[in-house]
């Protein structure tokens, strides 16, 4: 096989699998359908290996496929673009892919959707794929609707539930919002650099820094920050920053594997990705990348406020997902790009672990994910817990873990950026640091140790009541009832995602981060944003290697900030159980805030979904009917029938009204003409 | 032979139907419809089958008309049999025969009254739209432009639902008094030319003033056909009166009719009033874009609501138009076809419904899809192609139209982009609304997923949606040429020398 073959391979055999089994799943025996789609992104896997091992020694590979399109003096095509960032993104897609669909036999193995399920994550992968693997703007933009439309479907994949089709409907117009200004972004690199090919526009861009253009009256803006802002609008829907984060709580009406795969490791970062991506673009405007950190920064800390009042295991990671998104979108803004893709590859592997984690708890529970139901899993369910903690240790960035390399780097990075708001950024990962490592060990106390609580009374969160994952008329396990860990389909999973979880950070991060294996795919200007060339100059300096980092990581702020986060858990939860009560109590006023997820979701509905129906309403019943119908068209026919009834009178069939007309007619006549 | 046939292809693109047609006629008998149904898919197929070479013998580097045929027809007027096609009329042309035979096989065994008269309707009705889309004579373009009407009144008059009478006699007044208009253009342009050549008339110089009120003329004509706000209000009531069949047509071929006239007469014939008038054509485009959208997201009637989405997406193709780069032209091109496919399938759906239902009510539906599941994807895939979903036929145009429009404006392409936002709104909340959820009432229990018939429609459409959208090159090669020489047409100005 030539390595053109490859390339297309990886792509084709997730989608052949998803066709197969999309159209023929119901004529074949159930087990088809995990067999053929396994196949397909184990095959996809294992060549994705081949070719980032191929991409380390080689020059990076730009063809094209396909000729999609010519139009005048444009041409739009389907091509590759295989460098280190793709072949890297592509190795996380398709492992964390495959785990998934390992992981799905056990989850979804009484689900009637069965082969729909697998056919659909089969797609999602394929899109994924063609998303990362893209060597222009338009192929993007089709890899990035088409996850859209998956992560549509597979939200909605219970499609008799009212929440999962709100959220689903939900996700894909706050999406389209992002959309809207990502379209505008490439019709500006469009229109200014004649191209949308990667290589082509990344060229000429340092040429197109200081042009301006007009948008409003004679107001001139630079066009580099127009395009990086419209284009970062993009990924603001995708990897869901705020405000447009509103999707992705409720996206957890979805089964709990996709929830992993989709809306924690792989598509929600797809904005992260693109960002990195377009450096070349995005290191041109100060402006630019201000805005993005400071976005970034406000997702990080308010989204991890959230995670702490949420009572649903899955709502909490998800929470978690927001806070991490907004960590990996300050080390864009901080023009650490290659640190941003770091955490996203860490955060890959030890966020889809714990949410396959929290389905494994939530298959124990028999379809609870009320946290406060749970506790002691601990003893029932080992191998979920020691992976469990595995993933929530490295999440806060546990000397060591992988989660700890990446997120102190963006500390660090956050620290020393020099532009507009990098002040409040560094404070905003400070602070999510203690915000993350309290809401995570809260909920890891509360589910696998303490007291048993599903043998006593059950809460219901009035919240989440029908929100819950209980499919198949699952409603909780019950009190006399033992939780039992899931087979070795749901198990194997666990164990290997939480392999990288632990060593990946130490590994990768000296050639990631400070070797060169983003030279020539990342850029950044470090006269303009110092913040990489510390960075380096540190860990040459002071760490030396990933040990020194870690050993050194003991005695900075950010770990005792963590540590007290896990303490304050540990004391709230294990040893005071009243203390969060009466905080609750005390400060009513904060707890409603949150409880409302600070209003986005009640001002969307009343003003943007309410608001446009009432716009409609209106423009229907009164521009259509009542003026255009009413007054113009039904107006006109009623004036002519009027008209007709005045002029009918004329015709009154008597000789000398008519002869009557004639002659004033003639006289009328005589003396128009003889003046002339 | 085979070069007789070449050289006399458009004649029997438009005869072949409407003799197929008459021939349907007369083996009218509704106790005995199977004859007929199947002399009709015998003449719908075989005339699809005879436009083919249009496009396989299409040159594509020629922009100009080909397949021309002339002899004089009247000669005290100088009106000509004329026809011709060239990269504009071809794909529409095959949209249209492709179309008819969709239209045969989705009355098949729903049309149960006057069989014969139904199917006759279309096939004559087919014909003359390719007429239309072939004729080069002014006169015997009018004749096809008016002669077309009258079928497709017929068939909303007699196959049409309660309000039918309100309805055909709108969609008559509307249409008819816009192309009265358009037929004193053609008397006046007689006059100073001597000929009703149309390619006579592009060479013909005039005064912006003429220009302007010539271009007014043809507006007041083919902007009801399109239709552009704010004479669109027909559409809605045509579509939710008219029988299935006949709002596919409507939608698929009826409303390009419109859009395909502005680009063959309006705009070369008067290309300095077209420059002169874009500013107001954008703005009614834009208009069409986003009202009618918001429109479209309150409509209770499944029917009415993708009229609105109809009007809304023929938006892009007007703001295509008179944006004048080539992205914007093709890709309006390529949104005709599109729409052709999508909107004729949307439609088709709503006939699986309400074929058993009898309702075309959003509220008289929830939870389709656990009835019909086969259904309820297709369903799916069609609506995200009506929200231009990349990858599927809508995005195609939309895509082109919004990227030419930003190079003219970017608050053009601002506007244009809310489609991405509220054409998903309407499409899936529709989409949410009668096919997700639990069962709501008896006569979604009782629904019986696609027979075999309707999965095949389908199934032919949903593939020419995708097909389209992974691979439009094909038809953008045909349509490159000419709009080339269209666009450079335009940038010379007809006013005569001195003004």
């Amino acid at each position: 096989m030539t390595m053109q073959q490859i390339y297309l391979a990886i792509p084709l055999l997730p989608l052949l699998a998803a066709v197969v089994i999309g159209l023929f799943g119901k004529f074949l025996p159930r087990a088809a359908a995990h067999i053929v789609t396994i196949a397909g992104v184990a095959i996809s896997f294992v060549l994705s290996v081949y070719v980032l091992k191929d991409a380390m020694v080689s020059l990076p590979y730009n063809e094209t496929v396909y000729s999609w399109l010519k139009s005048g003096n444009f041409s739009f095509e389907i091509g590759f673009l295989i460098d280190r960032l793709s072949a890297m993104m592509m190795v996380v897609v398709t492992f964390v892919s495959l785990m998934v669909h390992i992981y799905t036999i056990g989850y979804m193995h009484e689900d009637k959707g069965y082969a729909r399920f697998f056919s659909y994550i089969s797609l999602f992968t394929f899109s994924m794929l063609m998303l990362v693997m893209s060597n222009n703007f338009m192929q993007l933009f089709f890899g990035w609707e088409a996850v859209g439309l998956v992560s549509y479907l597979l939200i909605g994949f219970w499609y008799t539930r009212p929440t999962a089709i709100y959220a689903n409907l939900k996700a894909f117009l706050v999406n389209r919002v992002g959309d809207f200004g990502f379209l505008l972004g490439i019709g500006l690199v469009l229109f200014y650099f004649g191209s949308l090919d990667y290589a082509a526009v990344f060229s000429v861009a340092p040429q197109m820094a200081d042009i301006q253009i007009n948008l409003i009256g004679n107001a001139s803006w630079s066009l580099m920050t127009v395009t990086c802002i419209l284009l970062f609008i993009g990924a603001m829907g995708k990897s869901a920053q705020v405000p447009l984060h509103v999707w992705l709580p409720d996206s957890m009406e979805g089964p709990t594997p996709i929830s992993a795969l989709i809306h924690a490791a792989t598509m929600v970062t797809a904005g992260i990705f693109m960002v990195a991506r377009m450096s070349p673009l995005f290191e041109l405007s100060t402006t630019a990348l201000s805005f993005v950190l400071i976005i970034g920064s406000i997702t990080a800390l308010f989204m991890g406020f959230l995670g702490i009042i949420q009572n649903d295991i899955k709502r909490v990671v998800a929470y978690s997902t927001l806070s991490q998104l907004g960590y990996m979108t300050v080390a864009l803004g901080a023009s650490a790009y290659s640190v941003a893709i770091f955490h996203l590859m860490t955060h890959a592997f030890f966020k889809a672990l714990l949410f396959l984690g929290a389905g494994a708890v939530i298959m124990g529970m028999h379809h609870d994910q009320d946290i406060r139901n749970m506790g002691n899993l601990k003893k029932y369910m080992p191998v979920t817990w020691i992976t469990s903690l595995i993933g929530s240790l490295a999440l806060i960035g546990t000397p060591f873990f992988a989660g700890f390399y990446s997120k102190d780097s963006i500390i660090e990075a956050a620290k020393f950026s020099t532009i507009p708001g990098s002040g409040f950024a560094y404070f905003a990962v400070l602070a999510g640091v203690f915000v993350t490592a309290f809401y995570s060990f809260r909920m890891y106390f509360l589910v696998f140790h303490g007291k048993e609580k599903w043998r006593e009374v059950k809460h219901h969160d009035a919240h989440h009541d029908d929100a819950h994952d209980d499919h198949d008329h699952h409603h909780g396990l019950s009190p006399t009832d033992d939780p039992h860990e899931p087979g070795w389909v749901v198990k194997l999973p666990l164990i290997l995602l939480a392999i990288p979880s632990l060593a990946i950070g130490y590994l990768a991060i000296e050639p990631m981060l400070f070797g060169d294996f983003f030279k020539g795919v990342i850029f950044v200007n470090s006269e303009a944003h110092p913040a990489m060339q510390e960075l380096t100059h540190h860990w040459h300096h002071i760490f030396h290697s990933a040990t020194g980092m870690a050993i050194h990581g003991f005695m900075t702020l950010p770990f005792a900030l963590a540590a007290s986060g896990v303490f304050v858990a540990w004391f709230f939860y294990m040893k005071r159980p009243d203390i969060p009560a009466a905080i609750q109590k005390r400060f009513a006023l904060i707890n409603s805030i949150l409880e409302n997820k600070y209003g986005f979701d009640s001002f969307n509905d009343r003003f943007f979904a309410a608001g446009s129906r009432f716009i409609g309403n209106k423009l229907w019943l009164i521009g259509d009917v009542k003026i255009i119908d009413g007054a113009l068209v039904n107006g006109t026919a009623n004036l002519i029938g009027k008209l007709s009834l005045v002029v009918r009178k004329l015709q009154s069939g008597l000789i000398y009204h008519y002869a009557f007309a004639m002659i004033i007619g003639v006289f009328l006549m005589l003396t128009f003409f003889s003046k002339v | 032979m085979l070069e007789y046939f070449l050289q006399h292809i458009l004649s029997f693109s438009i005869w072949l139907p409407i003799a197929f047609g008459v021939a349907v006629l007369f083996t009218a008998n509704d106790n005995k419809p199977c004859v007929t149904r199947w002399l009709a898919l015998a003449g719908s197929i075989a005339s699809f089958l005879v436009t083919i070479p249009l496009y396989t013998h299409f040159n594509f580097a020629d922009g100009g008309f080909q397949f021309q045929e002339r002899f004089l027809w009247i000669a005290s007027f100088s009106i000509n049999y004329h026809l011709g096609a060239d990269g504009l009329a071809v794909p529409l042309i095959l949209l249209t025969s492709f179309t008819t035979v969709i239209v045969v096989m989705s009355a098949w065994e729903v049309i149960e009254k006057r069989v014969a008269q139904y199917m006759a309707s279309f096939l004559i009705m087919s014909g003359l739209m390719i007429g239309v889309f072939s004729a080069l004579d002014a006169i015997f373009y009018y004749v096809f432009w008016e002669a077309m009407l009258i079928p497709m009144f017929l068939v909303i008059g007699i196959w049409g639902g309660p309000n039918r009478v309100y309805a055909t006699v709108k969609f008559f007044l509307y249409t008819l008094l816009g192309s009265l208009l358009m037929l004193v253009a053609f008397i006046y342009m007689y006059h100073q030319t001597g000929s009703f050549a149309i390619t006579d008339y592009y060479q013909m110089p005039m005064p912006l003033n003429v220009q302007v009120l010539i271009f007014l003329a043809f507006f007041a004509a083919f902007a009801v056909k399109i239709p552009m706000w704010p004479v669109h209000t027909w559409l809605p009531d045509a579509h939710v009166e008219a029988p299935t069949g006949g709002s596919v047509v409507l939608a698929a071929i009826a409303l390009k009719l419109g859009g395909y006239s502005f680009l063959r007469f309006a705009m070369p014939i008067a290309p300095d009033a077209a420059h002169y008038l874009s500013g107001f054509m954008i703005a009614l485009s834009l208009i069409a874009i986003v009202y009618i959208a918001l429109v479209a997201l309150v409509q209770k009637d499944m029917k009415k609501l993708i009229a609105y989405s109809s009007i809304s997406h023929m938006g892009f193709v007007t703001l295509g138009f008179f944006i004048f780069n080539n992205l914007g032209l093709e890709g309006a091109i390529v949104q005709m076809i599109s729409h052709g496919f999508i909107s004729a399938a949307m439609f088709l759906c709503v006939g699986v419904l309400y074929d058993r239902v009898h309702s075309r009510q959003i509220e008289s539906y929830g939870g389709v899809a656990n009835t019909m599941p086969v259904f309820a994807a297709f369903v799916v895939l069609f609506a995200m192609a009506n929200s231009g979903l990349p990858g599927t036929s809508g995005f195609v145009g939309e895509f082109m139209v919004i990227l030419g429009a930003i190079q003219v404006n970017f608050w053009y392409a601002f506007l244009a982009s809310f489609t991405l936002i509220f054409g998903a709104a309407y499409t899936l909340w529709m989409v949410k609304r009668v096919f997700y959820g639990e069962v709501a009432n008896e006569n979604v229990a009782a629904l019986k997923d696609l027979n075999k018939r309707e999965f095949l429609i389908l199934a032919i459409l949903a593939t020419l949606v995708l097909a389209l959208g992974i691979y439009p090159q094909p038809l953008t090669d045909m349509t490159n040429a000419t709009v080339n020489q269209l666009l450079s047409h335009l940038s010379h100005s007809k006013l005569p020398a001195g003004f």
